[in-house]
């Protein structure tokens, strides 16, 4: 899909797989999650743009929109228990990054 | 009978006539229709033009002219219930038949009277005296600022002032005069100032202070005559104020507030009893000796005495309307506490001031040097709160005076602050009054903390003070409320803590100054340092606190482009974008017009460029064009043309400096004295791209009509003859304020800096997202401070201040233009990291008014099933094929072909999509 160095650390990026919008989100080091660009409170495609920050030691990314935050590893909303993120595996392969759709 | 369904008739209605304008009669009006009563009709007459106004508030009026001292909410004299009669004395009055007269010659009868006559100053029976001014009323308070600037202007020199009187009006009228850069010397007959409510070594204390802040004084000794020289040339004065014992005196101007004057001249030639000193005698349920007659305020004579302090007047106000509500309030006596409201100067005493009770005792700091002088006076037994006396700090006061008469909860010596005792939590009881203006008691500040089925509860002091009225009117009971709130708020397991959020125990101002002390800046090494925990793999803040530390570092190191690598990451969503996002993930577009000039070119290239992107377009509410629908990736595209054709950002995204609204000015406008678009650019360019805890706005207006409406913006500027008036804390949105004034008649250079400070010392110590007014609101000392900090520099900061804005001006760069030079900063405007151009396929639009705005959600389902308005899809929007298509429909409907548009390029051709999504 891209190369690890195409994503900044923090910094959100978005990204087409096979018509999937996804949003990845590389941590500090070589650590990177994939969820759904669509804020499904909101009902559009920005999650990539989001916050991303942490809850008690977890990596969360908030909503540009809104600000709910959601649990990067699970895609589960830490405000409001009705949303959700889907979560895609993520992983790096030779500098690669790869998503499974 | 059920009166609900039938209404008593109209002359059955109880008929209250309060005679008298002042805030005592502010006060019964309000009290009687707090109690929702049935059947009662109020009718206030007052002599005075305008409705009852906030007297204690006067000396405001000095600096700023049109504040109109309003009390409580004007909406109590628009209640059906109500008349105000303005401009209406009442001339007589018939005790047998309950009938009054107005000078009008109307004869009206009533139920029940109360007298509000309140008093008048009296000038000091001496030869001459017709000479003297007063200091009571808003018109003298008018006279009085603008005798003094004649003065100064006929004289080529301040002019000098004499005030009789050193109590706390004296000393209030003299600031108010100082303050207008007249020459003061107050002259008392006593000893030492303010001796009715100061001791003598607290007395001499005050003295010292005010000679340091330029003040004269000739004490203990009373004018003779007052000799007059209307023909005097400039360089003496026409007024010599001669003494008997001491040498003359000369002056411009002399004003005396030496006490008060009961207005009891109605109630007497109706034949009420009136006490020897004057003011009519009343019980302690505040009848007079003629029935359904009351006196309240200070025509009110009580145990042979009238007494010149509203909150004794507002707890005869109750007493009474409790009574005409079938209540038995009665009156306890005189509550003298006292607090001077003067710039510089922190006195206050109360209770037993002087230890007259028998067997008291008094705890005693002071210090001539440091010119501070705290005093507690208890029982024998040395635990029960007798009263106090506080001079050049006075932070006790608040914290003690609703303990009078109570148990203390440790040694005296503890609550004297300068003596190092420090704050102590004070646990007071439910039933303890914290604002005496007010009565409001401590249990009433828990209980709006919770707040009930039909209120919400009050976290902050705005909401508070709004819903309970507690210190809304001297003001000097906010901390202590303040204080009482936040404990209660901490008991029902609110949230005070300042912290930002759960990744730094520091308020935004704390944050600020340890970043500032320790010249970090990245968030990594800020979090390694301040943040909980400490460690920036497990920490990696919020959106609350993120911003927070942008905008901090933004704000030290202006000339560093925001999205740098490492701060590019904390921004919030607009910023990250340099665009305003919108509810479907577009952006809107809105370049910097300063001070709304702009030339019809230019206007021209943001027309193209919306027509050429089809953007949304409209003015918006800051003098601009804002323009909407463009998506992340056509951000560069269509900043490219804006900055080529000499646009750049206008931080419409960001927590900065919006706009600077001005009105065309002198240049055009018959009524102009100043160039106030020339000076809305100047300010404009020179604070653009300045983070700041919350938006702000500036406003110039280029004379007093004030079109521009800069009173309500942060920063508000407005043309006198002489230069410009500066106002400070002004804002629009939820709840709107007017704007304080804060210099007058300043050049271009003095204003320039006076804005530098105010607005870097907002910038430092705000919390996040305050907005000024709300910071002016909790800063202890208000907008006194501020003066103080910005005008008199009394922090020694000014120059710091200043250096922290000229960096930035100097550091300034257009961030668009910045980010368009360099393709690793325009690779963050990619839509996707595998495939940088192409458009998010998920927006849809319908058509309304001749523009596009996004689908709602039931619009798309709609469209789906086959219903509904036809939904714009695709990569391109092609709104204006679109339209073409309406307009040729139309045209060969016969309708206007005129109408029908020219074929401007489109940038892509993907067709309307009927009935998907």
């Amino acid at each position: 899909m891209c190369q690890v160095e195409d994503l900044e650390p923090m910094w959100g990026e978005a990204a087409l797989v096979e018509g999937t919008q996804i949003a990845l989100i590389r941590l500090h080091g070589e650590t990177i999650h994939a969820v759904s660009q669509w804020d499904p409170y909101a009902c559009a495609n920005v999650m990539s743009r989001g916050i991303v920050g942490s809850k008690a030691g977890r990596p969360t990314l908030a909503s540009p929109i809104h600000k709910q935050p959601y649990d990067l590893a699970t895609g589960r909303c830490l405000s409001d228990e009705a949303l959700q993120l889907r979560s895609y595996p993520v992983r790096v392969e030779a500098g690669i990054v790869e998503v499974k759709v | 009978m059920d009166a609900s369904t039938h209404p008593a008739p109209a002359e059955a209605q109880r008929h209250i006539a309060v005679v008298g304008g002042g805030p005592a009669a502010h006060r019964l009006t309000e009290a009687l229709i707090s109690r929702d009563p049935a059947g009662l009709r109020i009718s206030v007459f007052t002599e005075e033009s305008s409705a009852p106004y906030d007297r204690v508030a006067l000396s405001r009026r000095f600096a700023q002219v049109d504040d109109e001292l309003l009390l409580g909410d004007p909406a109590l004299w628009e209640d059906p219930r109500v008349q105000l009669h303005t401009g209406t004395a009442v001339t007589a009055l018939d005790v047998e038949s309950k009938t009054l007269r107005t000078a009008h010659g109307e004869v009206l009868g009533f139920d029940e009277l109360v007298l509000a006559t309140g008093s008048s100053a009296p000038r000091p029976p001496i030869e001459g005296s017709e000479h003297i001014a007063v200091y009571r009323t808003l018109e003298d308070v008018d006279w009085l600022r603008r005798r003094a600037a004649e003065l100064g202007e006929e004289l080529g020199r301040p002019a000098r002032c004499a005030v009789i009187g050193g109590g706390l009006l004296g000393l209030e009228a003299a600031g108010g005069l100082k303050g207008l850069g007249a020459e003061v010397t107050v002259v008392h007959s006593r000893a030492w100032l303010m001796n009715a409510q100061v001791d003598e070594y607290g007395g001499r204390t005050l003295n010292r202070l005010l000679e340091q802040e330029g003040y004269r004084l000739k004490l203990g000794h009373r004018p003779s005559r007052l000799a007059v020289d209307l023909e005097a040339p400039a360089e003496r004065s026409r007024y010599t104020l001669e003494f008997a014992k001491s040498p003359d005196l000369p002056a411009d101007l002399v004003v005396a507030a030496i006490g008060i004057t009961a207005r009891d001249e109605l109630a007497a030639s109706a034949g009420l009893d009136c006490a020897e000193r004057g003011g009519v005698v009343i019980d302690e349920t505040c009848a007079t000796s003629a029935p359904n007659i009351w006196a309240i305020g200070e025509v009110a004579s009580y145990q042979g005495i009238s007494m010149g302090l509203v909150a004794p007047a507002n707890a005869m106000a109750e007493v009474v309307a409790d009574r005409l509500s079938g209540g038995a309030a009665s009156f306890i006596g005189f509550d003298t506490a006292a607090k001077l409201k003067l710039a510089g100067m922190d006195v206050a005493s109360f209770g037993d001031a002087f230890a007259e009770t028998p067997g008291a005792l008094e705890v005693v700091y002071a210090d001539a040097v440091g010119g501070i002088y705290q005093k507690i006076v208890v029982t024998d037994d040395a635990t029960t709160l007798l009263g106090g006396v506080f001079v050049g700090d006075a932070s006790p006061y608040s914290s003690l005076r609703p303990l009078l008469g109570r148990q203390l909860p440790a040694a005296p010596g503890a609550f004297l602050s300068a003596a190092g005792g420090g704050e102590l939590d004070l646990e007071l009881p439910d039933d303890a009054q914290v604002c005496s203006c007010k009565d409001i008691c401590a249990g009433t500040i828990r209980s709006a903390v919770a707040g009930d089925e039909t209120t919400p509860g009050c976290t902050d002091m705005a909401a508070m003070k709004s819903c309970t009225k507690v210190g809304t009117q001297c003001g000097s009971c906010i901390p202590m409320a303040k204080k009482i709130m936040e404990a209660q708020m901490l008991s029902l397991g609110l949230d005070v803590s300042k912290a930002l959020c759960e990744h730094f125990g520091h308020s935004r101002a704390e944050l600020f100054e340890a970043v500032r002390a320790t010249q970090l800046t990245s968030f990594t090494e800020i979090v390694s340092r301040f943040g909980t925990p400490a460690d920036a793999q497990l920490n990696l803040g919020c959106d609350i606190c993120k911003p927070v530390v942008a905008s901090i570092l933004a704000a030290q190191h202006g000339a560093e482009y925001i999205l740098e690598a490492g701060r590019g990451t904390l921004q919030d969503t607009n910023d990250r974008a340099l665009a305003n996002m919108q509810k479907d993930g577009t952006y809107s577009v809105m370049p910097r017009i300063p001070g709304g000039e702009i030339t019809p070119q230019k206007l021209k290239v943001i027309a193209e460029v919306a027509a050429d992107f089809d953007l949304y377009t409209k003015i918006s509410a800051a003098q601009r064009v804002d323009m909407f629908g463009a998506r992340l990736e056509q951000l560069p595209q269509i900043w490219r043309r804006l900055v080529d054709a000499g646009f750049e950002s206008g931080q419409a995204y960001g927590k900065a400096l919006r706009n600077v609204k001005s009105c065309v000015g002198s240049s055009w406008c018959r009524y102009g004295v100043q160039d106030s678009v020339a000076m809305g650019i100047r300010l404009e360019n020179r604070y653009r791209g300045l983070r700041s805890p919350h938006k702000m706005k500036f406003g110039v207006s280029g004379c007093a009509r004030e079109c521009a409406e800069a009173r309500a913006k942060d920063v508000g500027v407005i043309a006198t003859s002489e230069g410009w008036n500066m106002y400070v804390g002004g804002n629009g949105g939820a709840t709107p304020a007017h704007g304080q004034l804060l210099a007058k008649d300043l050049d271009d250079a003095t204003l320039l800096r006076y804005i530098d400070r105010y607005v870097m010392y907002y910038v430092r110590t705000a919390d996040r997202l305050q907005r000024t007014a709300r910071w002016m609101e909790e800063l202890p000392g208000g907008v006194d401070h501020v003066h103080d900090v910005v005008v008199k520099d009394s922090l020694g900061i000014g120059g710091d201040l200043e250096a922290a804005m000229a960096k930035h001006v100097d550091g300034y760069e257009d961030e668009w233009a910045a980010t368009l030079r360099d393709p690793e900063r325009l690779r963050r405007f990619r839509s996707f990291v595998n495939a940088p151009d192409a458009p998010d396929t998920g927006l849809a639009y319908v058509i309304e008014r001749g523009q596009r705005r996004p689908a709602t959600e039931q619009e798309k389902v709609d469209a789906a099933a086959g219903d509904g308005p036809v939904l714009l899809t695709g990569p391109r929007i092609p709104v204006r094929e679109e339209m073409a298509r309406e307009d040729a429909a139309r045209a060969a409907g016969g309708l206007d072909p005129a109408q029908a548009r020219e074929g401007a390029p489109v940038p892509n051709n993907l067709a309307a999509v009927e009935g998907r999504s």
